[in-house]
């Protein structure tokens, strides 16, 4: 009895097994459809949201020029055209290195500032065979001002013109259209105007992005500063903006309340006050050329 | 019946399945593609070598899969305006064709030679599937079998549209070379 048992076992698998070899399906049968580990990608246009940094990187062997634009002030109405009279900039050059680590350099006109940063991310989101919910990066920065002193009589350090920020981007791409960042960040001051301001001051960035388009995407970039309170004259800074997208170039539209484009100065130095129109409008151009070729592509 | 009996009659069985279907298959074939004007400053090509092929040898079956992800370029933006843009590969995340080689009897899988195929089928890309005929070579070589094909698509019949602004660079017909060496499938 259990030998006959065995042998309808044995033929039924038999059965079983061709029947399963006869199907009309060969992709399956060579195991295609099993999902692989992937890395989430393009959860925003470019490593700058706005202002602040993206959980998105440059493609290594990759250089991006960047040209950041703000306006003057749109309240000072048709006198100074709406603030297109006058004019801040930034030009920066960054580099992807590896697919999670980039840095990059720039020059701004306001406090004829030089910064420079390192990002790199530990976790990066992935989904398919392995998933990671969301990408971790790390952003360390320096910034050099380069303004004369304020007070050339006293005795006056190099390192005074020095600021610090250390960022920690949480970014998780939601979905093709939606992505979401928080920003907590430190920046150092080693020299502050006045005895009683401290030299340290903890914000938190919200940033995102809402595709409209295959080309078009709306933005915002928000940082709250936390502590200390916001001294009377500043305010917490924000962007809105769209992202568009042509050939090679990406094209950011904005209104933003602050004047500084590295984070030393839009964190801590945003005067402007979007309650009474005192925004800019701005653009930031980023064009991305390939240092490196991609040695796979090669013609066979 | 004896316990040797049924190992024979399982053999048995297993050698049938063997011998029922012969599939080869690859999962590193080679599909590459091309989409560049002649006026074009820069080449618009991309290249995949994770491209997944089964052949059914008895019924003439065929089968490609390619992952859109998995086609890489020159230029890393080329490739992000490949994904995002164009085939949209996260809503759409592979291309498939399914067909079969239509006069797979006068081919003698058994025996080395050089066959003049041509191969018949759907074609899905970008979630739009389409009939396709199309020309190649068939290579039986020891053991193993080799395709080779070339032929044109044209974007507009799998709805990936090219925007004016980059028409005199990304041709509106992508020409597609297939190079895949099979071998054969054990389960």
């Amino acid at each position: 009895m259990k030998n006959t048992t065995l042998a309808i076992l044995i033929i039924f698998c038999g059965l079983v097994s061709n029947n399963a070899m006869a199907q009309d399906d060969l992709l399956k049968m060579v195991g295609e459809d099993k999902p692989k580990k992937e890395r989430v990608k393009y959860a925003f246009k470019s490593p700058r949201v706005i202002n602040s940094h993206s959980m998105e990187f440059l493609n290594p062997g990759t250089m991006d020029f960047r040209i950041l634009h703000r306006f003057g002030q749109l309240n000072q109405g048709y006198k100074n055209f709406f603030g297109l009279d006058q004019a801040s900039m930034r030009m920066g050059f960054d580099f992807g290195i590896l697919h999670n680590l980039m840095a990059g350099i720039g020059r701004s006109t306001y406090r004829k500032e030089v910064d420079g940063y390192i990002k790199y991310a530990p976790i990066r989101q992935t989904k398919g065979a392995r998933v990671m919910p969301l990408t971790v990066a790390l952003v360390s920065g320096m910034t050099l001002d380069g303004t004369d002193w304020a007070d050339p009589v006293r005795k006056n350090f190099y390192t005074s013109r020095l600021a610090y920020y250390f960022q920690m981007i949480l970014g998780r791409k939601f979905s093709e259209s939606f992505t979401l960042q928080l920003v907590p960040t430190m920046v150092h001051k080693n020299l502050v105007p006045l005895e009683t301001t401290p030299n340290n001051i903890y914000a938190l960035g919200v940033g995102g992005r809402i595709k409209l388009s295959k080309r078009i995407a709306f933005t915002w970039d928000y940082t709250h500063v936390i502590k200390p309170t916001l001294d009377s004259g500043y305010y917490h800074p924000l962007s809105v903006g769209f992202d568009i997208e042509t050939g090679g170039h990406v094209f950011q539209l904005h209104f933003s309340n602050s004047t500084g484009m590295n984070e030393r100065a839009f964190i801590t130095e945003t005067s402007g006050n979007w309650a009474k129109a005192d925004i800019r409008f701005g653009f930031n151009l980023s064009r991305v050329f390939q240092l490196k070729k991609n040695k796979n592509t090669d013609s066979k | 019946m004896s316990l040797k009996k049924y190992f024979l009659l399982m053999i048995l069985f297993f050698v049938a399945g063997i011998g029922y279907g012969q599939r080869y298959f690859t999962k590193s074939g080679k599909i590459a593609f091309d989409a560049t004007t002649p006026s074009s400053p820069e080449k618009i090509k991309g290249k995949s070598h994770t491209a997944v092929c089964v052949l059914d040898t008895k019924t003439g079956a065929l089968q490609f899969s390619v992952l859109m992800k998995g086609f890489e370029f020159d230029r890393a933006l080329m490739q992000e305006h490949f994904n995002e843009n164009y085939v949209e590969s996260d809503k759409f995340p592979k291309s498939e064709f399914r067909g079969t080689v239509t006069a797979n009897d006068k081919i003698n899988y058994t025996q080395d030679g050089k066959y003049k195929v041509e191969v018949k089928g759907t074609m899905t890309l970008h979630g739009e599937s389409k009939e396709v005929v199309t020309n190649g070579e068939l290579k039986v070589d020891n053991g193993k079998i080799k395709l080779e094909a070339n032929f044109d698509v044209l974007l507009a019949d799998y709805k990936v549209s090219i925007p004016g602004l980059v028409a005199d660079k990304v041709s509106k017909i992508a020409k597609i070379e297939v190079d895949c060496a099979l071998e054969l499938f054990k389960n």
